[in-house]
């Protein structure tokens, strides 16, 4: 699924944080969206998902205005792992999960065999089988954050919208995670969008960047070319330094200031 | 897969339906149970035999009491049962708290206030009725005009306003209430304190609220889906396509037009609208779309039964129905929360 963005401007207050960004992103590609605190992560990823209005600008998804999607169509086309999710009440792993089936519900809105077998599929995907039958309130943190992104799985959504989906995981579960993202994007020809603080991982598994500095500035392409020690210490406003030791490579926080 | 045998099973179509029938007839043997029981003890099949003498030529004592006192009251305790447990339930799901109750708002406020009122003044029963529905109508539109921004343009969580701004109206409605409480004269006092804690004596016209009860049904049941998704948070839910704004719009009216209807047949009755849909979430899981009826259908039961026990544990004295669903809601309650393992 082709997403395109074209010309977008993204106003926080006074502030502008996106100063007209024009970029396509394709099926198969993995982007990483990164950039210090407040630089608009979220803020884009709602405007990508449809759910905000960019100051200007258009977001198209297989060539159609956003606008003009119907909230269910869109929901079968999308999905998006917000921030944060509520447990205010128990439920279960797997109905917690299958909420996610609600755009594919018909009639008195229950779901059906196919849609019990799209979620276990996608805690299976996780390595959360054993979970199926858990009270969402006694996981942990990160045990939730899985279950957030097996949701957004079971949705079977060829655009996938993840804001922050390592943050709470161990460096095991952060790996395993960006596997299936990955797996996701090569073998269902899925678009996987990303916010993420971790450049390293990013460089790993991604194919594409999108570096935001807060003020207006965006570096797009390949994760390789944006991800890169000058770019990165401009945006971040702290200077990194590229690391290499045989095949492995890493940016790291330089010891020198300035 | 491990299974914990206290986890609540999945929920589904079938099982649903079985949860509403054993709840449905559960309420049918209660119904019977209070036609038939009183300070005039009635055969059972004496009590429903009176049902079908409604238009009979020559009704005896027996049809008059059952149709003209014991089958309105129980109807009635089972309309406002059913809608507060439904508010309840309802309010629960758009404040994302499970401390809401129908009350939590102000309209049980509003509508006492004005009902005392009416009292103070010596209206007669339809006057206090309609000056209870007045006053919960303005509770609605009160809060309604005060907090929709936070029910339209929700920003990324808009609930804590919208129930803090409910909670203050709600306990400014509660001074107006002890100011009127203090300043009414001996011979009143009886009847308003009764009202307060929510009294089925004398409820004669159940009609209203079982219209409210099915209208509400009606408009939300088929939203349940909906409710389920909800839950997750706004930004989670309007991904997944819920019109998140228009939905939060209609719960909060449906909820507040059933908590209205229920005060004004029955006073402020205490407890079931928490506790009901609580007691359902710990037997049957939090799936609305089983609860939401379920928890019209159970309301409706424990007001029925609530108040069966009123009119007869120390007959012919009668106890407030809003007593007896506390006394026995708080220790069920109890039980059932704490044996749950965690």
């Amino acid at each position: 699924m082709t997403l395109h963005l074209d010309a977008i401007v993204l106003r926080a207050g006074a502030r502008t944080l996106i100063d007209g960004l024009t970029q396509t992103m394709s099926a198969g590609e993995v982007w990483c969206i990164a950039g210090p605190n407040g630089a608009g992560k979220t803020t884009l990823i709602n405007v990508l998902a449809g759910l905000m209005k960019p100051a200007s600008g258009r977001v198209s998804l297989e060539g159609r205005a956003l606008a003009s999607w119907r909230a269910a169509e869109l929901a079968r086309a999308r999905a998006l792992m917000p921030q944060a999710t509520h447990d205010a009440f128990c439920a279960t792993v797997l109905d917690t999960v299958l909420l996610n089936r609600f755009p594919y519900l018909t009639g008195w809105g229950w779901e059906s065999d196919d849609d019990r077998s799209a979620a276990r599929a996608a805690l299976d995907m996780l390595g959360l089988a054993a979970f199926a039958a858990r009270d969402v309130l006694t996981l942990s943190g990160g045990e939730r954050q899985r279950v957030a992104l097996a949701a957004v799985l079971c949705q079977n959504a060829p655009l996938l919208l993840l804001d922050e989906p390592l943050s709470h995981l161990d460096l095991h579960h952060q790996i395993d995670c960006l596997h299936a993202l990955r797996d996701a994007a090569r073998e269902h020809a899925r678009t996987i969008v990303f916010s993420c603080h971790d450049l390293n991982l990013a460089r790993r598994f991604a194919t594409h960047a999108l570096l935001l500095d807060g003020r207006g500035g965006a570096f797009v392409g390949r994760v390789t070319d944006v991800l890169t020690p000058e770019r990165a210490s401009a945006a971040f406003g702290y200077p990194l330094a590229l690391i290499r030791d045989g095949e492995h490579e890493a940016l790291v926080p330089s010891i020198h200031r300035s | 897969m491990s299974r914990v045998s206290e986890r609540p099973r999945a929920m589904n179509a079938s099982r649903a339906a079985a949860i509403w029938s054993a709840l449905g007839i559960a309420a049918l043997v209660v119904l019977v149970a209070s036609l038939a029981l009183g300070s005039v003890a009635l055969p059972v099949s004496r009590a429903i035999g009176a049902l079908f003498h409604a238009h009979a030529a020559t009704p005896d004592i027996a049809d008059e009491i059952v149709l003209t006192l014991r089958l309105p009251r129980a109807l009635a305790g089972f309309a406002s049962g059913a809608l507060l447990a439904l508010a309840g339930a309802l309010l629960q799901v758009l404040l994302r708290n499970p401390l809401a109750e129908p009350y939590v708002l102000g309209v049980s406020g509003g509508a006492a206030s004005f009902a005392l009122a009416a009292m103070l003044a010596a209206l007669p029963w339809w006057g206090v009725d309609l000056a209870a529905c007045a006053g919960a109508f303005a509770s609605i539109v009160i809060v309604l005009g005060l907090a929709r921004k936070d029910l339209w343009q929700s920003g990324p969580d808009a609930s804590p306003r919208l129930l803090l701004t409910g909670v203050v109206i709600a306990s400014g409605w509660g001074a107006l209430i002890t100011l009127m409480l203090s300043i009414a004269p001996e011979s009143r006092l009886r009847g308003m304190i009764f009202w307060l804690t929510g009294d089925l004596n004398g409820a004669s016209a159940p009609w209203p609220a079982l219209i409210a009860l099915a209208i509400a049904l009606v408009a939300i049941v088929p939203a349940a889906p909906q409710l389920n998704v909800l839950l997750r948070g706004d930004t989670a839910a309007r991904a997944l396509g819920v019109p998140v704004e228009r939905l939060r719009l209609r719960v909060y009216l449906v909820a507040s037009i059933a908590a209205a209807a229920a005060v004004t047949t029955a006073g402020t009755i205490g407890f079931v609208g928490l506790v009901v849909p609580h007691l359902l979430r710990l037997a049957f899981g939090n799936d609305q779309r089983m609860l939401v009826p379920a928890a019209a259908l159970a309301g409706g039961l424990a007001v029925m039964a609530a108040d069966l026990a009123a009119r007869t544990v120390i007959a012919p004295a009668q106890l407030p129905v809003g007593v007896v669903t506390a006394l026995i809601g708080v220790p069920m309650f109890l039980w059932m929360l704490l044996r749950r393992p965690r």
